[in-house]
């Protein structure tokens, strides 16, 4: 996009001026509203600014129409071909990469957490309560990633994910049951016919320290088994060591190893230190292909957050707006409460928008959260407060 | 400065839920006053939410102050009967602002309430052997019968006796392992709230006693219907109020101790421990234990 945009500016086009709608709209191949590229796209490709005057009012208005219609016909063409051309110059290098991310705005730490804060503070009751207790409940990864791990606990896990709450079957079954690799087989046996889909991770999760040969088998591998998503891990080490390009050459490679399964990405939010970090991770990532970003692995002390989780829709949002490419989020581990749960549901809606409000698009990794889920719905049906002695254990 | 200009510091009574001592979620605060209606101090006024965060905590508390064995439980007991002692002056002036006795009757409650814990403490490790041992069976098993602690009780606290009986009902709950969620006396909710400070400085693990104030019925009825309380003690409960807890608490099959008439005084033997405990029988194959030893 960015690449296209200087050839048009340095044509002597009339646009390119940052207020002028349809000519912005024109010059860039795809929409250019996103504010990133329009404040950091001359930090990569640094274009000669043409000094032009604006259009007059009447002309401009003229052209609106066509310009949209140009805009509209950009977009189709980005869905069919995602996520590529419009960054093939951010990706041309590690230095273009690093100019890019390195580019994109500081995170307000304070801004940040004080509106995920206050996004908390919404009260969720009745009829809303029920309607966001069943979506949540329809959001899960149902996991389990221990070493302890057996079929039969696997194929108890799959009992539950198709029929959460045995003594009402109008509850809904979750998205997923997510298992290690191995395990993916019999996980898509005891799922099987229910619609409930088999997510694996994979690239030697949790700690993704394999080379990429052994990664990429571990991702095929998975994919043979019948997964139909991948949760990859990203190379930690390598982002925080600045060698962004090494994560989005993996990432890569992973995509086109799980071939047709939709692939989570998973950036170790707890280990990245800074929400500059995340941010940028989560650029890397949606560049790449992912189909998804995930907070965590679950597996160290720091993992889904309300304010990562928000930082990381604010890209899927932003993501959108500039690629019209839609990907889904994960927050995964530590949200063991409903009230938690829809907490993050209502940071969905408030920033991405009611569109991620689906479990295409929106996932909570979680195991514990999906009995609180259940004893509160019981709970709305019955009016008495339920136990743990009504649900399983897990 | 002089005693004249010093402002009085008075005390927030706060509930006691988890080992903390939190406000009312709601917010709500109620008065309190003595016996001659005078304003003594605001109590919260507990809501349901409440009452199920004390469940919660009761849950959590329970496995380890049930495994806990029985003659720790004793020595923590015997502690809180220590640490009251030492707050015997505080006790007093509450039991007697509450139940509007001199001070002479009010020191006799606080003694005999004391006392009441340690008695109490010292039956923790004799229970067992008065409600359980060895059972004579005609087959080459032993057969052993031992009491256990049924789980999360919810006390319904005495309405007029607010220290005395508190500590009655409370102890022999929470003696055999059970942990407990006290509404405390309605009007007189003072000394129940003071109690709750005495237990978190006694060794008693956060959770095993939870204490709540305000309108009997509103927190009693959702606590009746929990699902995940096993048993309730109406002893405070009036007589329409205890039939609609009892109706309610036949939803999860609790156990249910009616409430009845007691001198509170009076010596209470064991009968208010059993009522929560459940029996667990093992039979156990013996083989030949004779001369020879063991078979297996």
């Amino acid at each position: 996009m960015f690449h296209r945009r200087q050839e048009e500016s340095s044509t002597g086009a009339k646009g390119c001026e940052r207020n002028v709608t349809p000519e912005r709209k024109l010059c860039g191949a795809e929409d250019f509203t996103s504010r990133y590229a329009r404040r950091y796209a001359p930090l990569v490709t640094m274009p000669p600014v043409p000094k032009s005057d604006k259009p007059a009012k009447a002309e401009k208005a003229a052209k609106v129409d066509k310009a949209d219609k140009k805009v509209k016909s950009v977009k189709t063409e980005s869905a069919a071909t995602p996520a590529k051309s419009p960054f093939a110059d951010v990706t041309a290098s590690d230095a273009t990469l690093r100019r890019f991310l390195h580019g994109l705005p500081g995170v307000d730490t304070v801004g940040l957490e004080a509106r995920a804060a206050a996004l908390g503070t919404r009260s969720i009751k009745t009829t809303a309560k029920a309607y966001a207790i069943d979506l949540a409940i329809s959001m899960i990864d149902l996991t389990t990633l221990e070493g302890a791990d057996t079929a039969g606990k696997v194929h108890a896990l799959g009992a539950k994910a198709v029929h959460p709450d045995p003594t009402d079957r109008g509850t809904p079954t979750t998205a997923a049951v997510c298992v290690y690799p191995d395990m993916v087989a019999t996980a898509k046996a005891a799922v099987a016919g229910s619609g409930v889909k088999v997510a694996s991770v994979a690239t030697a999760f949790p700690a993704g320290r394999a080379a990429l040969g052994v990664k990429l088998a571990d991702t095929k591998d998975a994919v043979a088994a019948g997964a139909d998503e991948i949760d990859m891990v990203i190379d930690r080490g390598a982002f925080l060591s600045g060698d962004y390009m090494k994560v989005y050459e993996e990432i890569r490679a992973v995509k086109e190893a799980a071939g047709p399964a939709r692939l989570k990405v998973i950036f170790e939010t707890g280990e990245l230190s800074t929400y500059d970090n995340i941010r940028r991770a989560s650029w890397i990532g949606m560049i790449a292909g992912a189909d998804f970003i995930k907070t965590s692995t679950g597996k160290v002390g720091v993992n889904a957050t309300p304010a990562n989780t928000l930082l990381m829709l604010e890209a899927v949002r932003d993501f959108r707006a500039q690629t019209g490419v839609q990907i889904g989020v994960k927050p995964a581990g530590g949200i063991r409460s409903t009230k938690d749960a829809i907490k993050f549901l209502v940071l969905v809606n408030e920033t991405a928008g009611p569109d991620w409000l689906d479990n295409h698009w929106f996932r909570f990794g979680a195991s514990s959260l999906l009995n609180d889920l259940l004893m509160q719905r019981q709970k709305l049906a019955t009016g008495r407060y339920s136990g743990p002695d009504y649900v399983t254990v897990d | 400065m002089s005693d004249a200009t010093r402002l009085s510091v008075f005390k927030t009574y706060k509930l006691y839920v988890g080992g903390k001592f939190p406000r009312s979620e709601s917010g709500r605060v109620y008065e309190v006053n003595d016996a001659k209606g005078n304003w003594l101090a605001n109590a919260p006024l507990s809501s349901r939410k409440d009452a199920r965060d004390a469940v919660v905590a009761a849950r959590k508390a329970f496995g380890g102050w049930a495994g806990a064995t029985a003659y720790l439980r004793g020595q923590i007991l015997y502690r809180v009967a220590e640490m009251l002692e030492g707050r015997r002056d505080q006790f007093v002036r509450e039991v007697q602002d509450a139940e509007g006795l001199s001070k002479a009757k009010a020191g006799a409650v606080v003694d005999a309430a004391i006392d009441r814990w340690v008695w109490y403490a010292g039956w923790t490790d004799k229970i067992a052997q008065i409600v359980g041992g060895g059972n004579p069976v005609a087959g080459p098993y032993f057969n052993l019968s031992s009491p256990e602690p049924t789980g999360v009780v919810t006390i319904v606290a005495p309405q007029e006796s607010s220290f005395l009986g508190l500590v009655s009902v409370l102890a022999p709950v929470i003696a055999t392992g059970n942990t407990a969620v006290v509404i405390a006396s309605e009007d007189r909710p003072l000394p129940a709230l003071s109690l709750a400070e005495v237990l978190a400085t006694s060794d008693v693990p956060g959770g095993v006693v939870n204490i709540l104030s305000g309108r009997t019925a509103e927190i009693a009825t959702p606590l009746a219907a929990h699902q995940d309380v096993n048993a309730i003690d109406l002893a405070g409960a009036d007589e329409q109020l205890a039939k609609e807890l009892e109706v309610a608490a036949a939803d999860n099959l609790k156990r249910v101790l009616r409430p009845q008439a007691v001198d509170w005084v009076a010596d209470p033997g064991t009968s208010r421990l059993t009522p929560f405990l459940e029996t667990k029988t093992v039979w156990h194959p013996t083989g030949s234990l004779g001369s020879g030893g063991s078979s297996y």
